[in-house]
C-alpha cells in the first residue's frame, strides 16, 4: 500500500515532537538538545528511538525514556521501542548550541567545549560563572547534587554555582 | 570467543562496583564534611549504575536479570574482591581504598577499551571517563591529606600498609586469563597491576606516604572465587532487604 504524503513519518518530524521532552531535572533542556538521542528508525508506522545516558547511572533514564515514548503515542504512533545503548556514548560535547544557552539561562554553567578538554584540570578549576561570566572562579567539588554536575564557587559575584559537567 | 571466560570476567568487574559502590552509600550523611558526603554519595551512584550497565551485558548472554543477580545471590556466588566488600572503617581507610581501587579500575577500564568484546569496548568508553572524576578526587585528597599534618599522614600510612594486601587481591588470576588475553577480550591482570603500581607511585612520591615493596606482601585471594570475608553476607542482607520482602516493589 502506497502512503500519502500525510502520514508519511519523517526523522525532522519525529525530533520536532521529542523537543518537548525535557530532562526532568534541568525542565528548559531538551532530550534533542542535551545530545541523548542518538538515532530514530521508522520502519512504516513503527519508530525505534536510540538513546544513550549521559552519565551511566543516571536514575532519570527511566523517567526520560518512558516520556519519549508518551510524547510520540500522544502524536499518533502506537508502535514505539526506546533501544539504550552506549555504540554511541554521550559526551558533553553533544549538548547543542541551544541547549547550551538554555543551561546558562537557567543559572547552570554549560560544560566547556572541546574535545578531551577535561583532561587539563585547569578546566574544572575555573569555569565560568553563569551570572556574571568571568573565570574568578573556584572548584568546590567535581561532584554536585546530580551526577552531571560540579559545584563551583564565583569569587566575583561571591556565591556559588553548578556547572554541567565536561565528559 | 569463550562466553564463559566473557562471563566471568564481567561479573567480576560489576561485583566489584556493586559491592564498593554500596559501601560508598554508607558514607552518605556520615562524611566528615558535607563536600566528602556529596562525593562519596555520587561515586555509589556511578558504581551502581555501571554495574547495572555490565549486568544487562550479562543478561544479553543468557544471565538472569540484573536485579536479579544483584539481590538473590549469596555470598559464595559472588566474585568481587575482598578488598571492596571490607567495611569502610574510619575516612583514612575509605579514602586509601578509594585511590587504590580507582586506579586499577580507571586502568582496567581503559584497557577494555581495546577489547575484541563489543559490547564491553563500548561501555569501557563512557564508564573511562566517569571514572576520571573518581581518580580526580582520590588524588587530590591523598596528596593533600598525605602531606597535611602528622596525624593525616600517619593515619594514611597506617591504612595504606593495611590496605595493600587486600588492594592486590583486586589482581586475582582468573582461570580464563591466558584465553581472554590470546583472544583480545581483555589484556589480563599482570598488566594490570604494573600499570597500577606505576599509577600509584606516581602520585604516593608526591607526598609523605611510603609505599612498602610490593614483592614482600602477601596477597588477599579468594574472592574471585566466591570466598569471601565474614563483611560480605551482612551487607548483602542489608543490600536485598527490600527486594526479598516484596520482589515487585518499586522505590
Amino acid at each position: 500500500m502506497l502512503s500519502t504524503p500525510d502520514d508519511m513519518l519523517t526523522t525532522n518530524q519525529i525530533i520536532q515532537w521529542l523537543e518537548e521532552v525535557k530532562d526532568p531535572e534541568i525542565p528548559v533542556l531538551s532530550l534533542v538538545d542535551l545530545g541523548v538521542i542518538t538515532g530514530i528508525e521508522i520502519n512504516g508506522q513503527s519508530v525505534t528511538v536510540n538513546m544513550t545516558p549521559t552519565f551511566t547511572g543516571c536514575p532519570a533514564l527511566d523517567m526520560m525514556k518512558q516520556d519519549v515514548i508518551d510524547v510520540l503515542h500522544k502524536n499518533g504512533i502506537a508502535d514505539v521501542n526506546v533501544v539504550i545503548s552506549f555504540k554511541e556514548p554521550w559526551t558533553s560535547d553533544k549538548i547543542s548550541e541551544k541547549g547550551r544557552n538554555a543551561l546558562k539561562q537557567f543559572g547552570l554553567a554549560p560544560p566547556p567545549a572541546g574535545k578531551n578538554l577535561f583532561t587539563d584540570i585547569d578546566v574544572l578549576e575555573h569555569a565560568a560563572c553563569p551570572r556574571c561570566g568571568n573565570t574568578n572562579t573556584t572548584l568546590k567539588n567535581p561532584f554536585g547534587p546530580t551526577l552531571c554536575r560540579s559545584i563551583h564557587y564565583c569569587e566575583d559575584c561571591r556565591e556559588a554555582f553548578e556547572q554541567f559537567k565536561p565528559l | 570467543m569463550n562466553e564463559s571466560a566473557i562471563k566471568e570476567l564481567l561479573y567480576k568487574i560489576a561485583d566489584d562496583q556493586l559491592i564498593l559502590g554500596h559501601r560508598n552509600s554508607e558514607w552518605t550523611g556520615f562524611g566528615p564534611l558535607l563536600e566528602e558526603d556529596i562525593a562519596f554519595s555520587s561515586m555509589a551512584q556511578d558504581k551502581v549504575g555501571q554495574s547495572y550497565a555490565l549486568y544487562t551485558i550479562l543478561h544479553s548472554l543468557g544471565e538472569q536479570e540484573p536485579d536479579t543477580v544483584a539481590f538473590t545471590r549469596n555470598a559464595s556466588q559472588f566474585h568481587n574482591a575482598i578488598f571492596t566488600e571490607l567495611p569502610n572503617g574510619e575516612y583514612d581507610f575509605s579514602l586509601i581504598r578509594h585511590f587504590l581501587y580507582d586506579t586499577a579500575e580507571i586502568i582496567r577500564f581503559d584497557m577494555l577499551t581495546l577489547s575484541s568484546f563489543q559490547p564491553i569496548a563500548e561501555l569501557a568508553v563512557k564508564v573511562r571517563a566517569e571514572l576520571r572524576y573518581h581518580t580526580l578526587h582520590a588524588n587530590t585528597w591523598v596528596k593533600q591529606l598525605g602531606s597535611a599534618t602528622e596525624e593525616s599522614v600517619a593515619r594514611l600510612q597506617q591504612s595504606l600498609e593495611y590496605a595493600l594486601p587486600y588492594a592486590l587481591g583486586l589482581f586475582e588470576e582468573s582461570p580464563y586469563e591466558k584465553e581472554l588475553i590470546e583472544t583480545g577480550v581483555f589484556g589480563g591482570e599482570k598488566l594490570l597491576k604494573e600499570k597500577w603500581l606505576e599509577r600509584i607511585t606516581e602520585i604516593l612520591v608526591q607526598t609523605q606516604l611510603q609505599l612498602p615493596d610490593i614483592k614482600l606482601i602477601e596477597p588477599v585471594l579468594g574472592g574471585r572465587a566466591g570466598k569471601h570475608s565474614e563483611h560480605l553476607q551482612p551487607l548483602l542482607d542489608e543490600m536485598s532487604e527490600v527486594f526479598r520482602i516484596d520482589p515487585t516493589a518499586e522505590w
